[in-house]
């Protein structure tokens, strides 16, 4: 059940994507004649101004939103063709997502929400938490196991989120904003957790971002403006030299 | 998957509550409502009720039990004689004054009941006091312990076996008293034998007004009844299917079912709406949850059976608390003084009414959440 195929060296793949939102008579297009690449094994980072499209383009790679023209291939699948259920099947065997807001389920306990992605897959519910501890363990919060999300704090619920978006196994990972909650400390802390899961070369990480503090754990940068890639820069030097910390 | 939807149903106590007791207070609204109905409709044959026969003959004009309609005396001999009757019995039912002794000459309005003598055919079988064979002494009734609660509290006397009041400037003494289902505008029966009832009643010409009657062993009613309507030519019917009768006259003459109706209309739309909107809310609460599911690779299908599992779960609840303290307060009026009547078929629909309601607001929150793109949990 757990995603284990070897990865192709392109790990997401757009060819002229576009995607427009209607609001009664009015048609925005958000996305134009996209072409992206995201490369296996990398953490690249998608970035640009507000209202951009960054959040549509990962909602269309990784298969959370239709797109209205293009080629979408992720890990070797091209969803543009695939019907709903099996997008669906396929975000769940092979897709692990890091939010802006956490969205942990309240109700459950720190390990059952880890535990979620492999209950969706139809594991059981033992095997299931047993594996979400060890998870938990590897973020480095293994003591809040049985604590609710909301006793946890921002830093900590991410770290959840991220046990969560691991505990499948994925061979990508979509992170929306997962730094904008967070201080500056727990915003590395958590980069430094995400860019150990790139680190290992069988794990695509792209993360959309606004936030300059963490550009430097990038692989690679996409910048984005009024719905295009604007500027591909194609290695860690590259971005430090576009985007120097001040 | 299922264990999480309950784990989501559950965890949030405060919200589950809300939510239980939303769909408790729609079956109580609805319960209370059709339990009124059938209440006040039972009131218009609580003669019946109290009266007891397999068979009721009576002229064929009658619509209803208040409706009397005097029969000749030979007609108890014609019913005997019909085939497959074990036996006939007259029956008197009509209005009295009842005026107390010693309380300065004021009456009250009673219902009278004059049953056979020999066989006491019809006699009240349920005695909170005396003995129902004393009836056959002379001067005797049993009155209804309805009527001793009325006179307690409207003439601060207490009735008790062996007290002596009048009923048409005659003496009659209690020899027993019986619980009974009250009548209509708080009528209260009082038992005699149904000679004496001609001492009691205004004077009429026919004192006759029913024949109650039997089938014999191994005869259906039904057919029995058919045999005396095709012989005598008066009306014979079942017990049921005279209840039948005068309910139908309270529900196409009198105002009362119309306006408890509306009530009962009233209460089950408020129901329908409470328990519907209520746990549309909580699915809508949880949109961005369940999106998050969505997104993970859970399908349309599996969220569905998850919203319905809940629906289902507090639907149950609801209806076992509501219905719980419902059942609680009808044991503890008591019977028959309070139009209030819990036939089984009241809460087996309410069941069915909130079961459908909660599945339906399920089913719509099923459509909105298979309409909700699962990019929506990128969204702040």
């Amino acid at each position: 059940m757990i995603a284990d195929s070897p990865l192709p060296s392109v790990a997401v793949q757009l060819r002229g994507v576009e995607k427009s939102f209607r609001n009664g008579d009015q048609v925005t297009p958000v996305l134009k004649q996209v072409n992206f690449t995201a490369l296996a094994g990398e953490m690249l980072l998608l970035v640009g101004p507000s209202g951009c499209g960054k959040t549509t383009l990962l909602s269309v790679l990784c298969g959370t939103l239709n797109a209205d023209a293009g080629e979408i291939t992720t890990l070797g699948h091209a969803l543009h063709t695939l019907s709903p259920a099996k997008v669906t099947r396929f975000r769940a065997g092979h897709v692990g997502f890091i939010f802006q807001q956490f969205n942990l389920l309240p109700t459950l306990t720190v390990a059952e929400n880890v535990a979620v992605p492999l209950r969706i897959q139809g594991v059981s519910r033992g095997k299931a938490l047993a594996r979400a501890k060890e998870m938990l363990a590897c973020v480095g919060i293994p003591e809040k196991i049985n604590e609710r999300p909301s006793r946890l704090s921002g830093g900590q619920q991410q770290r959840v989120a991220i046990a969560r978006s691991l505990v499948h196994n994925p061979a990508l990972i979509v992170c929306d904003e997962p730094t904008s909650a967070l201080d500056s400390a727990m915003g590395h802390q958590v980069m430094e957790l995400l860019k150990g899961t790139a680190s290992d070369g069988k794990r695509t990480v792209i993360v959309v971002t606004h936030d300059p503090r963490i550009y430097r754990y990038g692989d690679r940068m996409a910048e984005m403006e009024d719905g295009r890639i604007t500027r591909v820069l194609s290695s860690p030097a590259a971005i430090a030299a576009a985007h120097p910390i001040t | 998957m299922f264990d999480i939807a309950l784990r989501m149903l559950f965890g949030d106590r405060a919200k589950y509550l809300m939510l239980v007791s939303g769909i408790a207070f729609a079956t109580i609204l609805m319960t209370q409502g059709f339990a009124l109905f059938f209440g006040i409709l039972s009131f218009s044959y609580s003669t019946i009720s109290n009266i007891r026969s397999p068979i009721w003959v009576f002229d064929p004009l009658v619509q209803q039990v208040a409706d009397n309609q005097p029969l000749r005396d030979t007609d108890i001999d014609r019913v005997r004689s019909v085939d497959g009757v074990a036996w006939a019995a007259p029956l008197y039912v009509g209005f009295a004054q009842a005026r107390l002794i010693g309380d300065g000459g004021t009456s009250q309005q009673v219902q009278i009941v004059g049953i056979d003598a020999n066989t006491l055919a019809g006699a009240p079988t349920k005695l909170v006091a005396g003995n129902i064979f004393d009836l056959q002494l002379a001067e005797s009734v049993v009155v209804d312990a309805n009527f001793v609660e009325q006179v307690k509290a409207m003439r601060g006397i207490e009735l008790k076996v062996g007290d002596v009041f009048e009923m048409n400037d005659r003496r009659a003494r209690i020899v027993g008293i019986a619980a009974l289902s009250q009548g209509m505008a708080g009528a209260t029966y009082i038992y005699t034998t149904w000679d004496r009832a001609k001492d009691y009643a205004p004077n009429q010409r026919k004192m006759l007004t029913h024949v109650l009657a039997a089938p014999l062993p191994g005869r259906s009613t039904e057919e029995v009844c058919r045999a005396i309507t095709e012989a005598t030519g008066l009306k014979a019917v079942t017990e049921g299917e005279f209840k039948k009768m005068s309910e139908r006259f309270m529900v196409k003459f009198s105002p009362i079912p119309f306006v408890v109706g509306v009530m009962v209309v009233v209460g089950f739309v408020i129901g329908v709406a409470i328990s519907g909107q209520t746990f549309y809310a909580f699915v809508f609460e949880n949109t961005r949850y369940l999106g998050a599911l969505k997104a993970m690779g859970t399908s349309n299908g599996m969220l569905a059976a998850m919203i319905l599992l809940q629906a289902l779960i507090v639907g149950l609840v609801g209806f076992g608390l509501g219905v719980g303290v419902m059942s609680a307060f009808f044991s503890a009026i008591p019977a028959g003084r309070v139009p209030l009547l819990l036939l089984w078929p009241v809460p087996v629909g309410v069941l069915g009414a909130v079961l459908f309601i909660c599945m339906g607001a399920a089913l719509l929150s099923v459509v909105r959440v298979a309409r909700i793109e699962p990019a929506i949990v990128f969204r702040s």
